[in-house]
């Protein structure tokens, strides 16, 4: 089960230290968010009966594939040493967008359209970053205030009703075998997998680590930082125009009030996951591990019949110990 | 060595620290199984949906529908969502909800469309789905609506405003709620009604969002008395957007030029009346809602007997110490005995 982990979220460090053994898989960042997921699953079989069913896997799934689906922007953008406080916004921007456009011009105009702007959210953000050097966390917090409101300058205050197939398709149902799960949880995975692949297989996999985890070396080595960093802001534009889809398909009423917690969500996912604030170090699987952690406390506890607020503790206590775990792997390995 | 060591036991104390941390929030939550009296209710599963767990008013409907569902002998779940507007977390709510194995779920919907789709997965399961505080569009879309006609609470609030004004011109000035929500819409275009005026009438100065947040009504009323210093009347959305206006008015000197209604009836409100802060007051019933909700599903538990389809209004009430002509209303005194929160 946690033998293939490492790879895909441990890079070069890793790979460096040569054999697969024990030690190296406990020391994995990934391994203390695993162990919790493990035991927060059986804990909530332990009590309720209806937890450990597949229509309730499934749920869990559904549940998170918005803030899944976003967890992986801000994972790429954390592993550049950045972060991303309007990712959620620029999603709920979309969704707007989506359901305006498609009413009058088409859902693939429409699609097409939520596209071209979510990556221009994302080109701002990487332009300000990049070229004006800003840091991350001060263009961020700007752009989720301004898209905020331009999104309820859109919207005009009012919420869309979408119902074109082609729109709300990431809501709609298949079953697998006795899996029941939506075309959106499809396409979360294969957001994990294409980013994962391309991080963990590919150059600029290697310079998104580099100039996240040590910038003057990366640049030493020849790594073009600012335009990596770019890309990944832009990439980040794409993927939220995909949650964007994902929620309308999940919610198929664009509302300019919802997710308002989206953008400290995704944080929370991709720290639960192990990666670090500093850069360089985690990776997608960890990601999605940590939002699965975030979807069974919240269903989980709700079956158990716990308050929900309890649940944002759990999450709390789990961000802060996720991160002391973080810094004290740091202070190792720089030793 | 001794350093990979004390790094395996680091991590495996975080993940042990983490469990722990779980296993303490389930153990410190009281599990909700009230001993089951032999009554109607017995074994059946009730859900409550609000908008959010903060608001007194969703508050108060939790602990009468608690009320209302142990002299049943049932038990009730209680969830909500994270803030107005938190569609998802309603929908995955009531997803859990339903893996419970609830027979029926209350909820006041966040939105009134938004949340449709999950609402009809529900009932096609056999759920009976009523809303309470605001109805979905359509209507028809959940088996039984239990609310306040706000339009209904709009009129009163503004005939009393009209009929105080009495001979004068009113100036009025409007502290709304969030624009486009559906309880707000309705209040505000009561109101208006009451008054005799339309949107674009002269008489209508200025109106401002509040969100009904009375930090940003005392705001937005600084700015309009900037504006319109002769100012007569105030439409309030809800009473923390009526303190928060009677803040603005009180610091510039002008209580007692104005006549101010609002809607509610929280104990906090009823108390702003009886101190003249807020001249009436329209008192809605949250714990009519619940109580209502509650007795539906356990009805429908029992067998198969759906409610009355279609809005059911809980009622309104006028609270003033003012009392007009030719409106009924009760005195702060009564408000006492019968207010929320």
């Amino acid at each position: 089960m946690n033998t293939s982990t490492p790879t895909m979220a441990m890079p070069a460090q890793a790979e460096q230290r040569g054999r697969w053994s024990a030690a190296r898989i406990v020391r994995a960042p990934l391994f203390g968010s695993l162990i919790a997921l493990v035991v927060a699953i059986i804990i909530f079989s332990v009590l309720s009966p209806s937890f450990l069913t597949l229509a309730n896997f499934s749920l869990i799934l559904q549940q998170s594939v918005v803030i899944g689906t976003l967890a992986v922007a801000q994972t790429l953008i954390i592993l550049t040493a950045g972060i991303d406080l309007s990712i959620g916004s620029i999603a709920v921007f979309g969704t707007i967008v989506l359901a305006q456009a498609s009413g009058a011009m088409g859902p693939v105009v429409g699609l097409l359209l939520t596209l071209v702007v979510c990556v221009a959210f994302g080109a701002i953000n990487g332009g300000l970053v990049t070229v004006l050097r800003l840091p991350p966390f001060i263009v961020t917090l700007g752009a989720f205030t301004a898209i905020v409101a331009a999104t309820r300058l859109l919207a005009g205050s009012q919420t869309f009703p979408v119902s074109d197939p082609v729109v709300v398709f990431l809501g709609t149902s298949f079953r697998i075998g006795g899996f029941t799960t939506t075309y959106g949880v499809i396409a979360m995975l294969l957001v994990y997998i294409v980013v994962g692949y391309a991080l963990t297989q590919t150059a600029w996999g290697k310079h998104v680590y580099a100039v996240g985890g040590n910038p003057v070396a990366a640049r030493l080595s020849g790594v073009r930082s600012q335009r990596t960093i770019f890309t990944v802001y832009l990439l980040a534009g794409v993927i939220a125009m995909i949650a964007a889809w994902a929620a309308l398909g999940r919610i198929p009423n664009a509302d300019p009030n919802a997710f308002q917690n989206a953008n400290l969500e995704t944080i929370t996912a991709v720290v639960i996951g192990g990666t670090s604030l500093f850069g360089g170090r985690g990776g997608v699987l960890g990601t999605l591990i940590g939002t699965l952690i975030v979807g069974v406390l919240r269903n989980g506890l709700t079956l158990a019949g716990v308050d929900n607020l309890y649940q944002n503790i759990a999450t709390g206590i789990l961000v802060v110990v996720a991160v002391a775990v973080d810094q004290f792997m740091r202070q190792k390995s720089t030793r | 060595m001794k350093k990979h060591l004390s790094q395996r036991w680091l991590v495996r104390g975080a993940a042990v620290f983490a469990v722990a941390s779980l296993l303490g929030t389930t153990a410190c939550s009281g599990g909700g199984d009230g001993a089951g009296d032999s009554e109607a209710g017995e074994d059946v599963k009730i859900g409550l949906i609000t908008k959010t767990d903060s608001n007194p008013f969703f508050v108060k409907m939790r602990e009468s529908a608690q009320e209302t569902a142990e002299a049943q002998g049932a038990e009730l779940i209680a969830l909500a969502g994270e803030f107005d507007g938190d569609n998802e977390g309603q929908v995955a709510a009531i997803e859990n909800l339903v893996s419970q194995g609830v027979q029926g779920i209350m909820i006041t919907p966040n939105s009134s469309s938004g949340i449709l789709a999950a609402i009809k997965q529900a009932r096609d399961q056999g759920v009976l789905v009523v809303a309470l505080d605001t109805a979905t569009d359509p209507e028809d879309a959940v088996d039984a609506t239990f609310a306040t006609d706000n339009h209904a609470a709009g009129v009163a609030q503004g005939s009393w405003v009209k009929e105080s004004l009495g001979d004068e011109d009113p100036q009025l000035v409007m502290l709304d709620g969030t624009p486009g929500g559906t309880v707000d819409t309705f209040r505000h275009d009561g109101f208006l009604e009451g008054m005799g005026l339309e949107e674009d009438s002269p008489e209508v100065r200025g109106m401002e969002n509040t969100n009904g947040d009375q930090t940003k009504a005392q705001t937005a009323m600084e700015n309009l008395l900037q504006r319109v210093p002769d100012v007569n009347a105030v439409y309030t959305i809800n009473e923390p957007a009526a303190a928060g206006g009677y803040a603005a008015i009180k610091a510039a000197g002008k209580e007692d030029q104005l006549h101010m209604g609002s809607i509610d009836g929280s104990c906090t409100g009823v108390e702003n009346v009886k101190n003249g802060v807020i001249g009436a007051t329209v008192m809605q019933f949250p714990t009519k809602m619940a109580e209502q909700g509650v007795e539906a599903i356990v009805a429908y538990a029992a067998d198969g007997t759906k409610p009355e389809a279609g809005f059911n209004d809980t009622g309104s009430v006028l609270i003033t110490d003012e009392p007009v002509d030719g409106l009924e209303s009760e005195d702060t005194t009564w408000g006492a005995e019968n207010c929320w929160g």
